[in-house]
């Protein structure tokens, strides 16, 4: 059914379609209002049986949401920034335990200093934690994904971070077709567990491991990562013969046929730059974006293939990594370097920018801006969009004067 | 013919001779068909208190809900004790997950169980000390406040032993340990500080809270039988003396245990929705320093000269809890 919805109501709805068994919440912004939503339904009956649990911290959020899983239940929680890093332990300890839990991440920056705008450095820190990562575009993607999320994780047993920008997505009313729950019973089956808690036939989950089978242990957490390469665009393209529209995947080009210069991006910022190209296609550029929708696991070779012709790689980050420079660049540059096994081969032309850090808006001029820099091999190889060089000169200037000699 | 009298304690260690009770009020350990929930096998140190407290008090739970349990552990002791891959001691559903969060995730089986209907299969979560009054107290308050349907044990032997004896909130006061060493002039753990977890769950005001230690089997299965009764949160705080951490001999772990409850330094009793309902009187009641003169823990307070100062100071601290609990009879 159509509506013209609020992201987070949109995405609680999707949930809700699902039918989760056990629902963990704990407020912080911008994700908050994905589980008031998610209240009204429960403590309306609509959505019995299920459990509404009114935790006391992230980190308890999740280790209800493990103890939920691990005993069979469909279970699901949201959170953000500093909530993700709080819940930290549990979130790699439900990836090592493998239970297919499905949350979303109302992505926001990291403090300090304390902000509670949109980037992507709280999803980012937990990249490596065991959990797939799936980025939506819009709020019809945001929906979407929640839906097949739950088919995911739980085919392939792994946890699942559906990733949505804080308040560029999560507060922001657009139309959204939200399924009906017949469409959703049959694209969905119930959760039926390979190994759970029960008196009947009991079972010791979570063994301490030693060295003797630790790294086989990781290991073959590393091929269900793999297979999810294989999962995850089966089950879009299941969700497209299902509900008539693409939604999730590995990648997503746009307008990359014969583009000199290609944009890699994540979130919601495809759709500025979308416009950005189209009006750059309109003159006659070359240029075209790829969207990378699964960043965990990486699909390096999907990657690399759309990326094939390409002259010049831009990677729009929204995170930093202090020190370094971008994070989801790196992982372009190791699947462009796979393109080029040769010793001294030449790897494209890969340019990072970071953009819109704490939600620092990314709009089509700056976008124009850089990208007039890029087509002219004029763009640092690391150039932070929009950077408020007032400031820091000012900043330089204090220091310089507290200075002691 | 000479009259013998039978006595109903044999030994004069004030433990009950199983074979004089009727069969149903037997320990469940005489069943032959007793469940062994943390059977043989398992990695513990000789005479270690907390497996034999968990052997209790997890068998005691499957005889009260005829095995219908859940259990989850915390990090620590027990858990590596029992489950080195690819074995495990467990007999029982079984779940480990971290240090923390033993009671958030108890909440998460039970949340699940009541979503399947499967109320007949009750929730126990189980940890140590540290990982129930320092690392897992925001979860442990959160279980109660909510008053979840699960019975948590701590089996308290006083600091972290699994790291290799340090401090934990649960240490008393001039006890030593690897991070509060007998050195200084106020050697070992200081005083004042500490927390009474049983206390603070009491304030939750949650059904049921009680108090156990090793020494008296009995009383700790009768009370696991009692917290089955009741749904919603239940906390059972169980002294269970570590031969490695307190310094004791492996054979001492029971004697230790009843002397810790019969100097009045820990009290045993029951509560029922905030309000003491019963206490277990002191017997035969010992000075503090028989109590720790057994331990070497506190051997830095026998030196020469003695520690005379910190001996009275431990032993008011067993006085207020006589007072406090009513741990002696009017005549006693």
């Amino acid at each position: 059914m159509l509506k013209q919805t609020e992201g987070s109501q949109a995405v609680a709805e999707a949930v809700a379609l699902c039918r989760p068994e056990v629902i963990c919440a704990y407020p912080i912004s911008p994700q908050t209002h994905i589980v008031e939503g998610l209240s009204r339904l429960v403590k309306s009956g609509a959505l019995a049986p299920c459990e509404y649990v009114n935790v006391e911290s992230e980190f308890a959020a999740m280790s209800v949401a493990i103890g939920a899983s691990a005993a069979g239940a469909r279970a699901y929680t949201a959170t953000s920034s500093q909530g993700l890093l709080y819940m930290t332990e549990a979130v790699y300890n439900a990836g090592g335990l493998g239970l297919p839990i499905v949350m979303t991440v109302a992505n926001r920056a990291l403090g300090a200093p304390i902000n509670i705008w949109n980037d992507h450095s709280d999803a980012m820190s937990q990249r490596d934690s065991g959990w797939l990562q799936l980025y939506a575009e819009d709020n019809q993607e945001a929906a979407d994904l929640h839906i097949q999320a739950f088919r995911i994780a739980e085919e392939l047993s792994l946890p699942v971070m559906v990733c949505m920008d804080g308040f560029v997505l999560t507060h922001a009313y657009e139309r959204v077709d939200l399924p009906s729950l017949r469409q959703v019973d049959a694209f969905l089956p119930p959760h039926t567990p390979s190994q759970v808690l029960d008196p009947d036939d009991p079972v010791s989950i979570g063994a301490m491991v030693g060295p003797e089978a630790f790294t086989e242990v990781r290991y073959l957490a590393h091929l269900r990562h793999l297979r999810a390469l294989e999962v995850i665009p089966k089950v879009a393209a299941e969700f497209a013969a299902a509900f008539g529209r693409d939604s999730g995947g590995l990648v997503r080009p746009y307008r990359l046929d014969d583009a000199e210069t290609v944009i890699v991006a994540m979130g919601s910022v495809l759709g500025t730059l979308k416009d950005v190209v189209d009006e750059r296609r309109a003159h006659g550029e070359r240029v075209g974006v790829l969207a990378i929708t699964t960043f965990r696991p990486f699909p390096f070779a999907a990657v690399r293939r759309a990326l094939r012709g390409a002259r010049r790689v831009v990677v729009l980050e929204r995170t930093l990594a202090v020190g370094v420079g971008g994070v989801v660049t790196d992982h372009v540059r190791a699947a462009l370097a796979d393109a080029a096994p040769e010793p001294g081969g030449a790897v494209p032309y890969l340019r990072t920018v970071i953009a819109g850090l704490g939600g620092r808006p990314v709009t089509t001029a700056s976008l124009h801006g850089m990208l007039d820099r890029a087509v002219t091999d004029r763009l640092d190889p690391l150039t932070f969009l929009d950077l408020r060089h007032d400031l820091i000169e000012r900043e330089a200037r204090r220091e310089r004067a507290a200075e002691r000699v | 013919m000479p009259v013998q009298e039978i006595k109903f304690y044999q030994t004069g260690s004030l433990v009950v001779g199983n074979r004089l009770l009727d069969p149903e009020r037997r320990t469940v350990q005489a069943d032959p068909g007793r469940p062994n929930t943390l059977t043989s096998g398992h990695r513990a140190c000789q005479g270690c208190g907390e497996a034999l407290g968990a052997r209790y008090a997890v068998d005691a739970a499957h005889r009260a809900t005829g095995g219908r349990i859940v259990v989850v552990n915390a990090t620590g002791c027990l858990e590596v004790f029992s489950t080195p891959y690819p074995e495990t001691s467990w007999r029982v559903a079984w779940l480990h997950s971290l240090f923390g969060n033993a009671p958030a995730v108890a909440t998460g089986v039970a949340a699940a169980l009541k979503v399947k209907g499967r109320t007949d299969v009750r929730v126990v979560g189980q940890g140590g000390d540290g990982g129930t009054v320092d690392i897992g107290f925001a979860c442990l308050s959160g279980m109660f406040e909510r008053n979840d349907d699960v019975l948590y044990i701590c089996y308290d032997n006083q600091a972290y032993m699994n790291t290799g004896v340090q401090r934990s909130g649960a240490t008393p006061p001039a006890a030593r340990t690897a991070t509060t060493q007998a050195v200084g002039p106020e050697p070992g753990n200081p005083f004042g500080q500490g927390k009474n977890a049983a206390l603070i769950a009491m304030a939750h005001e949650i059904p049921y809270v009680a108090t156990a230690t090793v020494a008296d089997l009995r009383d700790l299965e009768y009370k696991v039988h009692r917290a089955m009764e009741f749904r919603g949160a239940r906390y059972l705080h169980v002294l269970v003396p570590c031969p490695l951490g307190w310094a004791t001999a492996s054979s001492d772990t029971i004697r230790v245990a009843r002397l810790a409850k019969e100097s009045g330094l820990f009290p045993v009793f029951e509560a029922e929705h905030g309000e003491i309902t019963a206490v277990s009187k002191i017997r035969r009641k010992v000075p503090v320093e028989e109590y720790l003169r057994a331990q070497g823990r506190y051997a830095h307070l026998f030196g020469d000269p003695p520690r005379t100062d910190v001996i009275a100071a431990l032993q008011a601290l067993a006085d207020r809890n006589i007072r406090r609990f009513g741990l002696l009879d009017e005549e006693g």
